[in-house]
């Protein structure tokens, strides 16, 4: 397997001179399996160059897996070039949203809307198929097989991992680490930390030995401090669920809209720095950075 | 006789709005973006029908999770807080449940019955030394037990009316009269909703079984959940309607290894079970 970041930022798009080494886009990966099937994690700005870079390799069939719908994950999505021809084969999966009982056939249609977009869903031309999936059964796409597991944001999302060709793939989409909502002396703490820690254990097991483990590492622990419950995870947060799970490599991403290219390598060098024994490499997901496994 | 209809029932549920504390306090709390996550899981755990209809989400197929959840908290650890939130949310954009209905069944002392019978049946589990994590889930069972009943003085309130006075003229077991006139008891209902909403296979048993009546396996949810249930009853800890409590005076419950009384006697001062109950009721 190979993949490639197209969009590594959180939050909001944010081109501009300080982010130019990085990349300003939104949340997208590439993978291509060795039979060259095509798996799109997420559709977030970055989305955008990457159909403009399929226009050379028409025609598209590609399967595309939402984590989540807040916009950041789907809001390259209309601008997916291959959508408008004829011949592509566009596949879409995620899950079922709890709170509107919608599919993920919404994280388009709720774009494609007069006020909002000019062009209308019957207008794609491309041949589109929706799949809402369910955590814990995995999806087939030729040799891969991807499994999405719920993990905590404050919309449903979903990691999914990717097993293919005896190499593995986890990315987390957005994700916050559990944390009691109870204090200790509550009555509530201990049973309320017994299910954290069960949960836990499922999600080491499904990042477990993974080769590249690509983790929402948004802030630092004192940025932290002041976005608990905001839904992102720290960088220590992610070198402890890499440590846990046996992960190869670990890719930093969904890097913080306000990050500089200069402050995102300051806090990349102070994490080696604290962290000189890992058995694993640290990588800061750089778009347009490509890794074959 | 009334013959209700399964699927017409079901539907009737699901339109079914919250307690209006609970509706009140949910709507507070999401105005305020500084809200404590345990304020919130309290409210919603503390209301019968917030508490199904979020359990029915959750463990719905499409989140395919490994066991069935039986608590909020569960819930809030697998699917995040502010999820459990916006669902609590969208029930309580469907109205309240007015205080009074034409059955002229109280719904207040039916909260105060089912609240108090949730945490008497935690305070047995404990007892019991039931893992800390499966505690939950039987405050659950307490809370949910006598839902069937809430649904029937909104959905046919003129038949539940006639259960509950010949129940109190009679001094015959509610459920009796809810069969005679229903033709289904509070019981059945609750389990028919329950497994429709896919929910935890001991948590419908317990619903189901709850009057002790039929020949099924004994469990220790459903002895912790009668038990519990005849506590409330015993010491008027509110009132769902139902005058008998079903005891044998002196007879040893073999799990406590006392009588109820005795049993009662040992748990120490229960009022403040009750006090906390009314405090969320009336707050």
């Amino acid at each position: 397997m190979k993949f490639r970041f197209w969009g590594v930022r959180g939050s909001i798009a944010t081109p501009g001179p300080t982010t130019v080494k990085y990349g300003g886009n939104t949340t997208c990966i590439e993978i291509t399996t060795d039979n060259n099937d095509l798996i799109i994690l997420d559709a977030g700005t970055g989305i955008n160059p990457l159909g403009q870079d399929l226009l050379k390799r028409l025609p598209v069939s590609a399967h595309i897996f939402i984590t989540h719908t807040h916009w950041d994950h789907i809001q390259g999505l209309p601008f997916f070039a291959p959508l408008f021809i004829p011949g592509n084969e566009i596949k879409i999966y995620g899950g079922l949203d709890p709170v509107t009982n919608e599919g993920i056939e919404r994280a388009l249609g709720v774009q494609l809307q007069y006020s909002y977009f000019p062009i209308r869903e019957a207008e794609l031309n491309a041949n589109i198929e929706y799949n809402t999936i369910k955590p814990g059964e995995s999806v087939d796409v030729g040799a891969a097989k991807i499994t999405p597991i719920l993990l905590s944001h404050p919309v449903l999302n979903f990691g999914y991992r990717i097993d293919c060709d005896g190499q593995s793939i986890f990315f987390t989409g957005d994700y916050e680490p559990l944390f009691n909502i109870y204090q200790p002396q509550d009555n509530e703490y201990e049973e309320y930390q017994a299910f954290i820690d069960q949960k836990q254990q499922q999600i080491i097991s499904a990042m477990k030995d993974v080769d590249a483990l690509i983790i929402d590492s948004s802030y630092t622990i004192e940025e932290y401090s002041t976005k608990e419950g905001w839904g992102h995870g720290t960088y220590s947060s992610a070198i402890q669920l890499a440590n846990e799970s046996n992960a190869k490599n670990l890719f930093l991403t969904h890097h913080e809209p306000t990050r500089t290219d200069d402050q995102l390598e300051q806090i990349y060098q102070q994490l080696l720095k604290d962290n000189p024994n890992l058995k694993y490499d640290i990588i800061l997901a750089k778009e347009d950075q490509g890794i074959i496994l | 006789m009334s013959n209700i209809q399964n699927e017409e029932l079901i539907a009737f549920v699901e339109k079914m709005p919250a307690f209006p504390k609970s509706v009140q306090k949910v709507v507070q709390l999401t105005s305020d973006v500084n809200a404590s996550a345990k304020e919130i899981v309290r409210v919603i755990e503390s209301d019968p029908i917030m508490t199904v209809k979020t359990l029915k989400v959750i463990n719905s197929a499409f989140y395919g999770l490994p066991q069935k959840i039986t608590s909020i908290q569960r819930a809030v650890v697998h699917i995040g807080l502010n999820t459990i939130k916006n669902l609590a949310l969208s029930v309580a954009a469907m109205g309240v449940l007015k205080p009074k209905n034409k059955a002229n069944f109280n719904t207040e002392d039916f909260l105060l019955h089912s609240l108090t019978t949730a945490s008497l049946c935690r305070l047995l589990a404990e007892r019991l030394n039931v893992k800390p994590s499966d505690c939950s889930d039987f405050f659950v069972a307490g809370l949910l037990h006598d839902f069937g009943k809430i649904v029937f003085a909104e959905f046919d309130p003129v038949n539940f009316k006639l259960a509950l006075e010949k129940s109190a003229e009679q001094n015959i077991a509610l459920h009796e009269t809810e069969s005679e006139f229903l033709g289904i008891n509070h019981a059945q209902a609750g389990r028919l909703l329950a497994e429709k909403w896919e929910l935890d296979p001991v948590l419908i048993d317990a619903i189901d079984h709850h009057h002790n009546d039929s020949n099924s396996d004994i469990t220790l949810l459903k002895e912790c959940l009668f038990t519990a249930n005849q506590i409330s009853k015993k010491l008027q800890f509110g009132f769902a309607g139902n005058p008998i409590i079903d005891e044998n005076p002196g007879e040893i419950i073999p799990r406590f290894e006392l009588s109820l009384d005795d049993l009662i006697s040992s748990l120490g001062d229960l009022t403040p079970i009750k006090s906390e109950a009314l405090s969320f009721i009336n707050s």
